[in-house]
């Protein structure tokens, strides 16, 4: 099991893309947890009396003292207004990073991935042997990482939805008003949420070397990139 | 199969965030005033980029108002006047004539309604007519001064008040209320006269009002001084 050293050495993660990954990880956290406390003040989505958008498991009760950041609501809502720029010019750093460097091409999933997409589907459910070839990261991963940046984006607008109701009102009445923007905003609470756990088993379960890649820049592992 | 050193890497990182948000933490002494400066920030960012003295907000049906309208006062007990026709409104500070203004004297005063929505910081929102008179009608007849950059407003309801920068007090759209969904402004609402705008979160809406102030120095505020966002534009 003492493989590593067989495998080549590979540049894999600009430094730009290893500040702003665990950048995002902190702040992503602390938004979340400043964004629960925030939430309990008013535990449910519509106007007193409903109809309350649904689903919501957590109408009507806040969240453990544990996951929720500031104390109260103004300590909430000023460590979530504080994190939230390091937050956008972390995400806008990187995009900058991946548009200049020309890195989206191996990240951004286009239609022509979804025949590579439905390969790799099959070689995780073992209806394949081999392991297709992929580049940098696989049809899937691009599927994944894709996803996971345009949830980003919307985080923060439909967050601006909320923040601005009336001096950005076309951009809460693109989301359905004022009380179903906080209720996108919420979700992407549990997408987020979501993502980090299936993100973390993978890196563990399939690809171990790639934490160290994201922390160091070199990769030494079973995948090494082709682009 | 699994790097051991970075998974222990990990651990660390996932563990320090999850002190940080362990039990409610608020920043401690450490974080707190940094928190409050960003706040302030937040604030020019609030009225120098998002507010728009010219922009007003959207206006609703009468047909949309919402059935229910939360009210909040400080005091243990509903603040009422005991004698509501010796209530006067003082204006003062920075004016060249300083007033006290009755209810009728108000109301005889071009009046202002719309229906708008109002938004709560704790996440709710209603929608309501309002009846009133500009804040710009008032400073313009007691002659505000020049320098005049903050506005004052304070309440019988055990020291309330509110500090407002002089952009959002002269929107057209902040007005003194006495009205509220056609009917007198009630005493749970902030009778006989509330500060309205749809501007603001419902905090900065200072309710039973006793005088308005125009100042050179930033006024606080009571929920302000105690941490909340001082601008609270929406």
């Amino acid at each position: 099991m003492t493989s590593p050293p067989s495998f080549l050495a590979v540049k894999r993660h600009h430094w730009i893309v290893r500040l702003t990954h665990w950048m995002t990880f902190v702040l992503v956290v602390g938004m979340i947890t400043s964004g629960l406390q925030i939430y309990g003040a008013y535990a449910r989505f519509g106007d007193r009396g409903g109809p309350y958008y649904a689903p919501n498991p957590f109408q009507d009760h806040g969240f453990p003292a544990w996951s929720r950041l500031g104390g109260w609501l103004a300590g909430g809502l000023n460590w979530h207004f504080t994190l939230m720029w390091p937050f956008i010019i972390g995400g806008l750093l990187y995009l900058s990073y991946l548009a200049a460097s020309g890195e989206w091409r191996s990240l951004l999933f286009r239609p022509r991935d979804i025949r590579g997409a439905i390969e790799m589907q099959k070689y995780y459910l073992r209806l394949r042997r081999d392991h297709p070839a992929q580049g940098k990261h696989n049809p899937l991963q691009k599927l994944a990482y894709s996803f996971i940046i345009l949830m980003g984006v919307l985080a923060v607008l439909t967050g601006f939805a909320i923040y601005k109701p009336t001096q950005l009102s076309w951009l809460t009445a693109l989301f359905g008003g004022f009380q179903a923007a906080r209720y996108w905003h919420f979700w992407a609470v549990w997408i987020f949420t979501g993502f980090l756990i299936v993100h973390v088993v993978l890196v563990f379960v399939v690809d171990p070397a790639s934490l160290r890649a994201m922390i160091t820049g070199w990769y030494r592992g079973r995948f090494p990139s082709h682009d | 199969m699994i790097d051991r050193r970075a998974l222990l890497r990990l651990a660390a990182g996932a563990g320090t965030a999850s002190l940080v948000a362990a039990c409610g933490w608020d920043g401690g002494d450490a974080v707190r005033p940094l928190l409050l400066d960003v706040s302030r920030f937040n604030d020019w960012v609030g009225e120098k980029i998002f507010f728009s003295k010219n922009r007003l907000a959207p206006v609703y049906d009468i047909a949309q108002r919402t059935a229910r309208l939360p009210s909040y006062f400080i005091s243990p007990m509903m603040p009422m006047l005991e004698n509501p026709s010796a209530w006067r409104l003082q204006i003062g500070g920075l004016v060249r004539e300083p007033q006290s203004l009755s209810l009728d004297q108000l109301q005889a005063m071009p009046r202002t309604t719309y229906t708008v929505k109002h938004h709560c910081v704790e996440g709710w929102s209603a929608i309501a007519t309002w009846h009133g008179v500009r804040v710009s009608a008032i400073a313009e007849r007691c002659g505000m001064l020049p320098h005049a950059r903050y506005v004052r407003f304070d309440s019988f309801d055990s020291g309330y008040s509110n500090g407002w920068d002089l952009a959002s007090a002269m929107h057209p759209q902040t007005i003194l209320a006495y009205g509220m969904n056609d009917n007198p402004l009630s005493p749970t609402h902030g009778a006989p006269l509330r500060l309205y705008s749809p501007t603001k979160l419902g905090y900065k809406m200072t309710k039973y009002l006793v005088s308005l102030t125009f100042t050179a120095e930033r006024p606080g505020g009571y929920w302000e001084d105690q941490g909340y966002p001082w601008f609270a534009g929406v």
